[in-house]
């Protein structure tokens, strides 16, 4: 009797378990359906890329909506927002004349080739970084951003590069990046240590336990966001230089764009949107 | 099969890790034994404020975890000027926190032994500090040496903390080679065994030890 009631209550805990995993499975899958029916009406592939935002009135752009500084959604605001998204509006401007006429969709690494291609998005601003793999798909516009390994010290640190992690000199990072190995690579005479993640990595460096902090710049200008006693150098020794993509052959559409990148350069609006964000002007 | 080629290709590796995993244990083993049995002495002795320090000692360290007993070392000794690195602050925490283990494994056995024992010692004229040292102590020892020992294996085990601090360790180049050749299963079995060349002669040694003592009561 007491067994009997005691799996009537694991049966009854698993089940509700289950039915309120599928419903929460059924309710995302809900709101992917619901941006699958909008997308229907732009999905026309052939074409001018350029005439048709002007005809729909607004450009439509993938960014990510999971990634600090550069596309970040808000939780409670529910707005995106980030570097990319600034540079995105800063185009729609360009285009449209309001930097309000825009869609933003959100993208994924995996997601956003095939969006562009099939016609859901008029363009990628998502962090992505330009390689001749990916050239074979999509076209690339100007560098827009300088992503790369780089190095966080402390803001009165001599250390300006890698030419200044020698013998002697401590770095920290995170176990099993790649930023391990290429630091071991390219400063061999450096004592490296690695910690569970970044997190413990900048704990470590704010206790003085090391003199530099490496991975991607990226991650390293939040940091310094968090807390400015530190900086980021100037120096990335690993290039992953992040371009606008558009469908392949969209020449007048990227020709827009390029011209529009070297306008926001000339403007100082670039820097100005860089400081926003990374906290400190890029590099020259 | 176990891929022995890992165990080949990073020998190095894994012996600088091990080389600090048996510095690292020797170095609390001594340190905690010592440092518990000043704190058990201390929470049995006859004087109030000594029994309090025994007690807060105890009470405080073994119920954090390890791992923040030796956040504290590595990241919070900076703080106040004094900057430990990480095999020394892993050591560090290791130390203090198996302490209060031991401690407590020794204050039991010093009250296991019969009362009569320390009244009759001092009748005889001999001071507590005497007494303590030539008649409790002999024989509280035999009664620790099996839990003692239990610590003592812990210790060695829980050394792998300073993986997590950098602290070079056998856990630590463990992660580091997982991370670079991506077999992880063969990679952490190496590091048990490696392990199991300490413990078990430990476990074996305290097992002898306990028998040697067994007779000689």
């Amino acid at each position: 009797m007491k067994w009997k009631n005691v799996w009537k209550k694991v049966i009854g805990i698993g089940l509700t378990a289950m039915l309120s995993a599928t419903m929460l499975v059924g309710c995302s899958g809900g709101t992917e359906t619901g941006g699958e029916d909008k997308t229907k009406e732009t999905s026309t592939t052939e074409g001018n890329t350029l005439e048709k935002i002007k005809e729909r009135g607004k450009l439509v752009v993938g960014v990510k909506y999971d990634l600090n500084l550069f596309g970040l959604k808000d939780p409670q605001t529910g707005k995106v927002e980030g570097f990319d998204i600034d540079i995105a509006k800063g185009l729609a401007k360009k285009i449209l004349g309001d930097e309000n006429k825009i869609e933003l969709k959100e993208v994924t690494s995996k997601t956003r080739i095939p969006m562009l291609n099939n016609g859901e998005i008029d363009a990628i601003i998502a962090t992505m970084t330009i390689t001749e793999e990916r050239k074979k798909e999509v076209d690339f516009s100007d560098v827009y951003f300088k992503a790369g390994q780089s190095l966080l010290v402390k803001k009165d640190s001599n250390i300006n590069g890698l030419k200044d992690i020698k013998k002697g000199v401590t770095v920290l990072t995170a176990k099993g990046s790649t930023s391990a190995q290429n630091i071991r690579e390219k400063a061999p005479e450096a004592t490296v240590l690695e910690f569970e993640n970044y997190a413990e990595a900048f704990t470590a460096l704010k206790a003085g336990q090391g003199d530099a902090l490496t991975t991607d710049n990226a991650i390293l200008f939040g940091m310094a966001k968090q807390d400015p006693n530190y900086r980021v150098v100037d120096e990335t020794f690993t290039e992953e230089p992040y371009g606008i993509a558009v469908r392949k052959g969209d020449q007048e559409f990227l020709q827009v764009i390029n011209e529009y990148l070297k306008e926001l350069k000339e403007s100082g609006e670039y820097d100005k949107i860089y400081e926003k964000w990374m906290g400190q002007k890029p590099k020259q | 099969m176990l891929d022995f080629s890992i165990i080949v290709d990073y020998w190095d590796m894994y012996m600088q890790g091990f080389g600090h995993t048996v510095k690292a244990s020797l170095l609390a083993l001594l340190g905690s034994l010592l440092i518990g049995i000043v704190i058990a002495v201390f929470r049995i002795a006859p004087v109030r404020p000594l029994n309090w320090f025994g007690a807060a000692y105890v009470e405080f360290i073994r119920n954090i975890p390890l791992i923040l007993v030796v956040f504290v070392f590595f990241f919070g000794f900076p703080a106040l000027g004094v900057r430990l690195d990480s095999f020394t602050a892993g050591t560090l925490g290791l130390t203090v926190y198996t302490a209060a283990f031991i401690a407590e494994v020794i204050r039991a056995g010093i009250l296991s032994v019969p009362k009569g024992q320390m009244e009759a010692a001092r009748s005889s004229g001999l001071t507590y500090l005497q007494t303590m040292r030539y008649i409790i102590l002999p024989q509280a020892i035999k009664i620790v040496i099996p839990p003692l020992g239990n610590q003592f294996i812990n210790l060695v085990k829980n050394s792998s903390i300073l993986g997590v601090i950098a602290g070079l360790d056998l856990m630590y180049f463990g992660d580091l080679i997982s991370s670079e050749t991506f077999v992880t299963f063969d990679v952490y079995i190496f590091v048990a065994m490696f392990y199991l060349v300490l413990t078990v002669p430990l476990s074996l040694g305290v097992g002898f030890l306990e028998r040697r003592l067994a007779r000689s009561r």
